[in-house]
């Protein structure tokens, strides 16, 4: 469990972290998602004591990080991949994270066969590491402690597809055991895939969060029919406001069932009804952070 | 690499419980120093350093022995050609030690398993120590093996002329360099910037000080207070004995050392780490 309560973080004229509260719960993985910049680094940080905030607080399970004994053994980070002193080898780096969190050298072989790197690439020094690479070694050191929760800043970069697939379902079989998962990212898919809930950041405010359905509801209902004027007619009938898109397909708020019923009723066949659940996670990101994007897209 | 899925655990119910919690306990301290004396010789550049040292320590033992008129070998001469290597590379160990962290960006891992900044650099200061009075004793010894060879091969009588209580002043020196280095790294946290402000202090600064000594006749009497070459010169040549001169290494070690190095550790503990 992780709790960010009023969370503020100022530096010198702008606010990187302003007022954010969540909690990321036990037995759920919780997608943190935001534009770059939008304050998903630095609040990370802030929970793992690496950056002190202005005010407000962040606690794993109800503690200051800074607070545990031997926090290795109860919450397992990754910030930055990149962020390992060059010159040591993947094993050299796990042995190290185990000494110091006081864990038998067997732990690094469980690991390393978990993250799936040979004995040959762990003596190699990790200037020669691919990204994925780097990611696996990071995920390895994460998990070294066996803790309860994860905190993983972009963990899916670099991983190739195999190994994204690896990462999801290595994240979804900890959180089903009971394990807290907090991980950012910008790659919309992967959170649709795996998150159960979402936190959106936007210029250092919380836009939206709570669970995936909720939020990806309310992107509404896609349907297409071989007269889509008539259906958005019937609709306005039935007083659901909808629009009718250029490409043919129209969207509503309104849930698929009753979409469904009105296309019935009028008499117009459809030949798509469906949650607007496809493009919902990357329309809503972009509406939420429509203010906050460099790019200034319009949702 | 395949991508295989395996759960966390040993454990193959993929629903299986977190193993037992274990009563959290603090970090021991020797632990911490144990890890940080590894980490200063798990890398490349940092065995060669220590290597270097041992490797140094030979190689002006050999030129005292080919190169020195009989009448110089002395154990002073071998202490003072180990003593030149040692005094350079011990500062930079000491640098490196507390600045890669920042430099390589391995502080983002090291200050999350301890949160504890203040207790990190307590042990890497521990570990510090410990390189530096080992690698004295090696030097010392070193040494001590090339004056009997030296003395043999060139047929005189083996000279021991550094006391006894001259040793530990030169192993106070040397640590007192390795002392200024730490403080730099502490300060500035950057591998380049640590390493060219330690010449700047021990190589450009003593000369400018010097100079200002020669122009200034009051400064001449003030300079012992606040030159800390002048007081590790001092320790080398073991003639650091009086209170007042105790005094002098007293007042250079607080300028140089201890208020620096308080004020950069509060620093250090409240910067981000990024």
């Amino acid at each position: 469990m992780i709790t960010v309560e009023s969370l503020t973080r100022r530096y010198a004229g702008f606010t990187a972290v302003d007022n954010v509260s969540f909690t990321a719960r036990p037995g759920r993985v919780t997608g943190f998602l935001g534009p770059n910049g939008a304050g998903k680094s630095t609040t990370m940080r802030v929970m793992v004591g690496l950056t002190a905030p202005t005010s407000g607080s962040a606690t794993i399970h109800g503690v200051r990080f800074a607070d545990l004994p031997n926090p290795g053994l109860e919450v397992g980070v990754l910030l930055d991949a990149s962020a390992q002193h060059a010159g040591r080898t993947g094993r050299e780096i796990l042995s190290v994270a185990a000494d110091t969190m006081g864990l038998p050298r067997t732990r690094i072989d469980e690991m390393l066969e978990l993250v799936s790197l040979t004995p040959n690439e762990a003596r190699r020094r990790v200037r020669n590491y691919s990204l994925g690479m780097r990611q696996r070694l990071g995920i390895a050191t994460a998990l070294l402690g066996d803790p309860r929760v994860l905190i993983l800043d972009e963990p899916a970069n670099g991983l190739d597809p195999a190994g994204i697939r690896w990462m999801r379902d290595l994240l979804r079989g900890y959180a089903d055991r009971g394990g807290t998962v907090l991980l950012s990212s910008h790659l919309l898919h992967e959170i649709e895939v795996i998150a159960d809930d979402l936190v959106v950041i936007g210029n250092g405010r919380i836009v939206a969060s709570g669970t995936k359905e909720e939020l990806l509801a309310a992107a509404g209902t896609l349907a297409r029919s071989t007269a889509p004027r008539d259906l958005a007619h019937a609709l306005e009938q039935a007083g659901i406001a909808s629009v009718l898109a250029g490409d043919g397909s129209v969207r509503t708020d309104a849930d698929p069932a009753r979409v469904g019923a009105v296309a019935l009723a009028a008499g117009v066949a459809l030949t798509e009804l469906r949650s607007a659940e496809g493009a919902g996670l990357e329309d809503m990101f972009l509406s939420l952070t429509a203010d906050t994007q460099r790019e200034g897209v319009a949702a | 690499m395949t991508a295989t899925t395996v759960s966390p655990t040993t454990g193959t119910d993929g629903t299986a419980a977190f193993r037992a919690r274990r009563p959290a306990r603090p970090i021991p301290a020797a632990r911490l120093v144990k890890v940080e004396l590894r980490k200063m010789f798990d890398t490349r550049s940092g065995f060669w350093m220590l290597l270097s040292i041992g490797v140094l320590s030979v190689v002006a033992t050999g030129a005292v022995i080919i190169f020195a008129p009989d009448e110089a070998v002395t154990y002073e001469s071998f202490a003072t050609a180990i003593g030149l290597p040692m005094s350079v590379i011990l500062p930079m160990i000491a640098i490196l030690g507390v600045t890669s962290e920042w430099s390589q960006r391995s502080g983002l891992t090291t200050f999350t398993l301890v949160p504890g900044r203040g207790r990190v650099i307590g042990a890497k200061a521990t570990a510090t120590f410990l390189v530096g009075v080992v690698s004295m004793a090696v030097a010392f010894a070193v040494g001590a093996l090339g004056n009997l060879a030296g003395s043999a091969l060139a047929g005189v009588d083996t000279v021991w002329d550094i006391s006894l209580s001259t040793a530990p002043q030169i192993v106070l020196g040397n640590l007192v360099g390795m002392a200024i280095g730490f403080t730099l790294g502490v300060v500035l946290r950057n591998s380049a910037a640590a390493i060219v402000g330690y010449f700047v202090v021990s190589l450009v600064l003593p000369g400018i000080l010097a100079l200002l000594a020669q122009l200034r006749e009051w400064f001449s009497d003030v300079q012992p207070w606040i030159d800390w070459n002048y007081t590790q010169v001092t320790l080398f040549d073991g003639a650091t004995n009086t209170g007042r001169e105790w005094a002098m290494l007293a007042s250079t070690t607080a300028i140089w050392i201890v208020l620096p190095l308080t004020v950069g550790l509060l620093f250090l503990r409240r910067s981000e780490v990024k």
